[in-house]
This record gives C-alpha cells, structure tokens and sequence, in this order.
C-alpha cells in the first residue's frame, strides 16, 4: 500500500465507507483540497457540504446534520476548528451529544513556516477539557484507517488531529492492534517511561532505539487515545519504569502531559517530565525544524529522556 | 391539533401567569424576552408545528430550536400545554437543586431538540437539520427562534449565508425584536436598523408583524411555508415584558426577578388581560 499522509487515509475512509452508507455527510469550510477530499466531493455530491469559510457554521450545521440522523464528519485545519468553533464543539457537538467527527487536519505545527494563527498546539488541551468530547491523534496510516472506521460505527462525538505530510510507519497494514481508547504498548523496559501521542509516538520509538543502545530500558506507549485516556497503560508503564516522560506535538500545559500526571501523581508517584512545545509561539521552520529546536526529535527525546533518569537517580 | 386563533388568545395569559410563577419560585429566569415571543411560540406550536409527544421519535417531525434559550420558561409553558411536559413539575422544580428544568433549553426535556441558549448557535444547527430534511427528501420544517442582540453574534450571519445558499425553503426564523437587551436599547448597544434589508440582502425572504398579534403571526408562519425557493425571516415586532405594563418596554426585566409586591401586580396584569378576552 502506498504511503499516505494520515488526512489522505481519512479521505480515503470517508470515500469507502460512503459507498455503502448514505448517511455519512462530510463538511469542509473551503479546506477540501487540503483535506485531500476533492474526490469526494466530486463522486459524493449529495453527502458533500462546503460551507465556506466559516467554521462556527461548520460545526453548528455538522450538529444540525447529526441530530438529523446523519453522521456528521467536519474537515478543517485544526487551528480553525478547534479554537474558532470551540463553543460549537463544546455546546452543539459534546453538550447536546451529537454524532459529530470533527477532523482536525494540518494540526500541530504543520503550518510551522506560517505561524501561530495557523498552528493548533492548544487543541488538546482545549478539547480534552469539553466533558463528552473524545481526543484522538493516530500515530500512522493504519492506526488513522481502524480509528477512523470504529468512530465512524459509534454515534458519539469525537474530535480526530492530524497532521499534514506522509509520517513513518509505526505499525504494518497486516501487524496493526487497535481497540478503540486502548493505547498501545509498542515496548516494554524498566527505565524510561515514554508516552507519546500522534507524530511523536514514531520519534519516541526511534529515541528508545537509541536508549537501549546506552543501556536505558525503555516503554513507549502509543496514547493516540488522548480521551479518553487509558488509565491502566499509563500506570503499567509508570509502574515498571523509573521516570516517566510524555510527548506531544502541543503547547506544555492541559493536552497529554498534565492528563498523565494526574494519573501518575496520584496513583503511582513518579519523577514525570513533558516534553512539548514552549509556551510561546513556536519559532518559524519545517516541522522537523520545528521538533529538532525544542527537542521532539528522536535524538531530543533520547537525550532529555537520559538526563532526567541520572537526575532522577 | 390545530387549534383556533380564538382559543389561543385566552391561552397567552396563563401560559405568561406559569411563566411568572417558574421565575418567581425558581428565583431566576428572563421573563421580559419570555414575555415578548411567548405569543409566537404558542401560534407556532399550536397552529404549524407537526410535532406532539407522539411524534417524539417521527423522523419527519417539525424541528424547533430556540436559540434564545433564556426565554425557557415560556417554552416550557408551551411544552406543558402542548403535552410534553407537567407544568406543576415545572413551576414546582425549575431552577431547583439537582432539577432537569434549568434556565436554558436542554435535550434532557422532552420536546427539546437541542441545547441551547449560547446566543448565535441556533441558526446554523437550523440549517443543518434544514439540509438534513432535503437530503432525504423529507418534508419536515424546521423554525428557529433568536433574540434581536443575538444578531451581534457573527455566527447568526454564518447561518445566514447558508440557509440562503443551500435555498433552505423548509427554514423559518424569527427575530423576537422587542429592541431590549441587557444593556439597553439594541440600538445604543449594536445598531440593527434597516434589519429587514439586511435580510434581504442575505438571500432570505423577509415578513414582518406585530409579534404580539397572533393573527399577524399565524399569517407570517403561512407565508413561509408558502415561500419557495429561500428561507423565511420573521421580524415579530414586540414588545418586552408584553402583557405586563409594570415590565414592558424595560430592559431591567430582562432578568429582573420580581419580589412579592411585583408578583401580586403582574399576575393582576395577566388576569385582567385574560378577562379583558373573556368580555370580548
């Protein structure tokens, strides 16, 4: 199969699955290019909404839609959608318990040369805080392809982030577990916890290579299922290991980090450190730029992970 | 079951009297704005809307939103009246410690679509379930109710454009434009003048009426089902507080809650409206 970016793999789905289901409707606000859903659009017309640019509308007429029977999937980069229409999100979608898939696409820092109006690092966190609403950023293709399928069998609402260029293989078409707000556990050790979520699952895998090679024992656990999270993968991990860091594509306070200290500070204290974006707006660069500077690439997260442990000692 | 203009005059009194009384045991609520579009939501619900307790669950049930959810108490009135509520259970629990019956409208009740009440939310909700009816080819209407200082919420303009552009003839909203809000005159506040051009403008079909006339009402809801091609606006000219002189035309009784002195006058108010029908 080809390589493609995790919003290809979603347009893909939505493609697929509208064949046998007239009541997926997908709702873009003039980001259907960018969400790669132009064929969509073209081979579904009936099932296609453009709204324009106006993602309060987006996501009010998505709820109108979905309290209407239909299952509501609304496209739009992730900046726009989860902060412009948080209160639709929050009231229309998660309050009033709408069959609602909110699709943030080019999310994170993957506008990293545009700036902050175009980069979402407070969805996370915003969105995690709305009771009812469900954060998910897959970690590859095929994690995008199984997450996107089972949200689209339940009927509650949820908010997907992904970002926008082709992203590392961390599972196999035919080697990919999922069972939805399960994380997965991708290794074990007895040294490093290492809990990422979406793009920085792959970076933490490849940071743990690089630790094993130092004698640092170290677990990575895939937390695409940021809410609701998965308690019991966090305290397994805590449990078995001596620190524990988490990762993510967002700003440091409310997203992934502060939900895995709650859990570990009160039920299985550990030294625990978040490796984020600053609470600042992000420098300008490419998005591996952007993780080389504040220390999200492999190598940043091999050598933080590796002084918080000696310090820890 | 439609039912006579005739009756519907003498409802419009109690109904505001249940209205009061929820505010008034409740300790809280928004009787001025309850007040000015009570009269449209009953002609609405008692002469349009295709929708009972039976018909709960009828894919092609009328929707209705109020996005002027403060005016709840009215619409629960209207719920009890229409069936799909106990007005006692209302007036008894509304606002209370752990009650269902809270101060905007919510799914939770039956009769209520959806939660409401955040101002700019309703109109495009409307055109979703609006657009939903003609995807399945449907032929369920769908109203929607706002407040005119609701209109300062750019999201009403979103849903503007949309019901336009999808030519959502099977959408009715209505402006209660009783010209209050919190902070005075609408027009001090936000200037709305030349409303119905502006409507226009966005692709609507425009009638205005005496929001406070139950004849006028029920001949704009019939001239917007009749209307093909674009969706309806109803600007219902009303008054605040209407049936009330002690609250009319006051932008403190927008959430002003009446001591028992006040109480005692505007349920005389009410009575003496509702003989004044009772005499002709």
């Amino acid at each position: 199969m080809a390589n493609l970016a995790n919003r290809a793999v979603i347009a893909d789905v939505l493609m697929k699955r509208a064949a046998t289901d007239s009541e997926i409707v997908v709702l873009c606000s003039d980001s259907r290019g960018s969400a790669a859903l132009d064929p969509f659009f073209e081979t579904y017309p009936k099932q296609a909404v453009e709204v324009g640019i106006a993602e309060q509308d987006l996501v009010g007429m998505s709820a109108g839609l979905a309290a209407c029977g239909k299952k509501a999937v609304a496209v739009s980069p992730a900046s726009f959608l989860a902060t412009r229409s948080y209160e639709q999100a929050r009231v229309d979608c998660a309050y009033s318990d709408t069959n609602v898939i909110l699709v943030g696409i080019s999310g994170g820092v993957s506008y990293g040369e545009l700036g902050m109006t175009h980069q979402s690092a407070q969805d996370i966190a915003a969105l995690a805080a709305v009771p009812n609403m469900r954060v998910y950023l897959p970690s590859d293709q095929h994690q995008t392809r199984k997450l996107m399928n089972a949200l689209l069998d339940d009927e509650k609402c949820a908010y997907v982030r992904v970002g926008r260029s082709v992203v590392p293989d961390v599972y196999a078409e035919d080697d990919c577990p999922f069972e939805l707000n399960r994380a997965n556990v991708l290794r074990e050790g007895s040294d490093v916890a290492l809990i990422a979520t979406g793009e920085l699952v792959h970076a933490c895998l490849e940071a743990a290579k690089a630790l094993e090679a130092e004698g640092i024992s170290t677990t990575v656990v895939d937390m695409y299922c940021v809410k609701p999270l998965d308690e019991e993968a966090v305290l397994r991990a805590a449990k078995g290991a001596k620190v524990v860091l988490t990762a993510e594509e967002a700003a440091p306070f409310g997203g992934l980090g502060s939900m895995v200290a709650q859990v570990v500070g009160e039920k299985c204290p550990r030294p625990m450190k978040t490796l984020a974006l600053p609470d600042a707006p992000v420098k300008t660069g490419t998005k591996a730029q952007i993780f080389a500077r504040y220390g999200l690439d492999a190598a940043g997260i091999a050598k933080r992970a590796k002084e918080f442990l000696a310090a820890a000692k | 079951m439609m039912r006579p203009l005739e009756e519907l005059e003498q409802l419009r009194w109690p109904l505001r009297q249940q209205a009061l009384d929820m505010v008034y045991n409740g300790k809280t609520g928004h009787l001025g704005g309850d007040f000015s579009v009570i009269d449209a939501l009953i002609v609405l619900y008692f002469r349009h809307l295709n929708m009972s307790p039976e018909q709960q669950d009828d894919a092609n049930r009328d929707r209705f939103l109020l996005s002027k959810g403060h005016a709840v108490e009215a619409f629960y009135a209207v719920l009890a009246e229409a069936g799909f509520i106990d007005v006692k259970d209302v007036i008894k629990n509304y606002a209370k410690d752990g009650s269902p019956y809270i101060g905007h409208p919510n799914h939770g009740i039956p009769g209520i679509e959806m939660n409401t009440g955040s101002l700019g939310h309703g109109l495009p909700i409307a055109c979703g379930m609006a657009l939903a009816a003609k995807m399945d080819e449907l032929s369920y209407r769908t109203y929607c109710f706002m407040g005119d200082g609701e209109l300062a919420e750019g999201s009403v303009w979103e849903g503007a454009m949309s019901g336009s552009n999808f030519a959502l003839d099977n959408l009715c909203g209505l402006i209660d434009r009783n010209h209050l809000q919190i902070s005075g005159d609408t027009e001090d506040v936000m200037k709305l003048d030349s409303l119905k051009e502006r409507w226009e403008a966005f692709g609507w079909h425009v009638v205005e009426c005496d929001g406070n006339d139950l004849s006028a009402l029920d001949a704009a809801f019939t001239e917007a089902e009749n209307t093909k091609g674009q969706p309806t606006m109803i600007i219902a000219n009303t008054v605040k507080g209407y049936g009330s002189p002690l609250m009319e035309n006051k932008a403190g009784w927008h959430h002003q809650v009446p001591n028992a002195e006040q109480y005692e006058t505007i349920k005389g108010e009410l009575k003496a409206r509702a003989e004044e029908v009772r005499n002709g």
